[in-house]
């Protein structure tokens, strides 16, 4: 048990994958706008990113070394496709607002690397609780992101008017140029608030 | 005519792959150290991009659609790009070795790429024909040649520089990569 949650607490601080692994920028910078979608992108992801974990690490001796990559990709799209009908039937506006970026789960490098990392290498339990803990991670860091955006650039959270009135949007944040320059200064305030164990 | 000139204006600078849709970022990040590897690696992208254009369209158009099966894009388009990669690296690894050693990891990586997928997905979103996807995945891929070769420029110089010590590493490239944005945003009234 003890073994399970130091795996699960990894993905959230240690290596987290956006502040410390950097992996999965494209997403990162792509859609975290408004919180509703770094929510929503951070859940799909984890969604996925535990199914696709516990399959692999089921799969571990069956695939193949040399045949894994393609092997690993089959199954990580089918539980995107799985995830992206879900989405579509059920929170359309979702689907709306992240468009192209559900089906680009299948590439997200965070879930090719731990499947590559992690999962065809341990047993299925652990597998699950370190997809949980690398998903949530990145839903965690996602949604500072869009917090730190949708706030300063809109100044509206999860919609709600949070800044008074007179208070002037600051539009380059939400323009893609203000996605690297927040993500750069975040990764820094990490760097500074959480230093690496050496 | 006048459709294609749009296309390649607005992939290669408006809508750039790199600055503006945010496809083709860990590359992007990963090998700009170098001006001469970024290059190799935009050319690599841009011979996978264009042939997955093609045989992307072939296969949704011929096999997909036919059949009624539109819910498997997404597996097939990952796998038609798996394998043009997988024929990329043997190329290389014949034809150039220098450049095959200097992309290293990211070459394999190309697959999970998301500008690869991101373009197929795009053309089938906006309906383009068979030529149209060609010359979009071309002109995208340009564009992300583009923005990496200018941004392997600018590392390359502030490698040298006197930087910060808290601007290390991804901090100060993720900031450069903002100023860059912001320059390739004066390109948005363009068409």
């Amino acid at each position: 048990m003890k073994e399970l949650r130091k795996i699960f607490m990894n993905g959230i601080i240690d290596e987290n994958p956006t502040f410390r692994m950097v992996l999965g920028m494209c997403p990162t910078l792509a859609i975290t706008t408004a919180v509703f979608n770094g929510i929503g992108m951070g859940l799909a992801t984890t969604v996925v990113l535990i199914c696709s974990n516990l399959f692999i690490s089921l799969l571990r001796k069956v695939i193949p070394d040399q045949i894994r990559i393609p092997a690993f990709i089959v199954v990580i799209a089918t539980f995107v496709t799985i995830v992206q009908l879900v989405i579509k039937a059920f929170i359309p506006a979702l689907d709306a607002a992240l468009g192209m970026f559900i089906p680009l789960i299948v590439v997200n490098c965070i879930i090719f690397g731990r499947a590559e990392a992690f999962a065809c290498k341990n047993k299925p339990l652990a597998a699950v609780a370190d997809g949980l803990g690398m998903g949530l991670g990145f839903t965690i860091a996602i949604t500072l992101i869009c917090a730190v955006r949708e706030l300063f650039g809109v100044g509206t959270l999860l919609g709600y008017q949070i800044m008074p009135a007179s208070y002037m949007p600051m539009d380059l944040l939400v323009k893609p140029a203000g996605g690297f320059i927040v993500l750069g200064l975040m990764m820094a305030l990490m760097n500074k608030l959480l230093p690496k164990k050496a | 005519m006048e459709q294609i000139l749009t296309i390649l204006i607005g992939s290669i600078f408006v809508n750039n792959f790199a600055m503006s849709r945010f496809l083709g970022i860990c590359p992007f990040l990963g090998v700009s150290k170098k001006l001469d590897s970024a290059f190799g690696m935009g050319m690599a992208v841009t011979f996978v991009m264009a042939m997955a254009s093609l045989v992307a369209y072939m296969v949704n158009a011929y096999l997909l659609v036919p059949f009624g099966l539109e819910y498997l894009q997404t597996i097939a388009f990952i796998l038609v790009i798996a394998v043009l990669v997988q024929i990329v690296e043997m190329v290389l690894k014949k034809v150039m070795p220098s450049l095959y050693q200097a992309l290293g990891v990211y070459l394999p990586l190309i697959t999970t790429n998301c500008a690869v997928l991101g373009v197929t997905q795009l053309n089938v979103t906006e309906g383009y024909n068979l030529l149209l996807s060609v010359v979009n995945g071309t002109a995208s891929a340009l564009g992300f040649t583009l923005a990496i070769c200018l941004f392997a420029g600018i590392r390359e110089r502030l490698a040298i520089g006197n930087m910060p010590k808290w601007m290390d590493g991804f901090v100060g490239a993720l900031i450069t990569a903002g100023l860059m944005a912001v320059a390739f945003n004066g390109f948005s009234g363009l068409i």
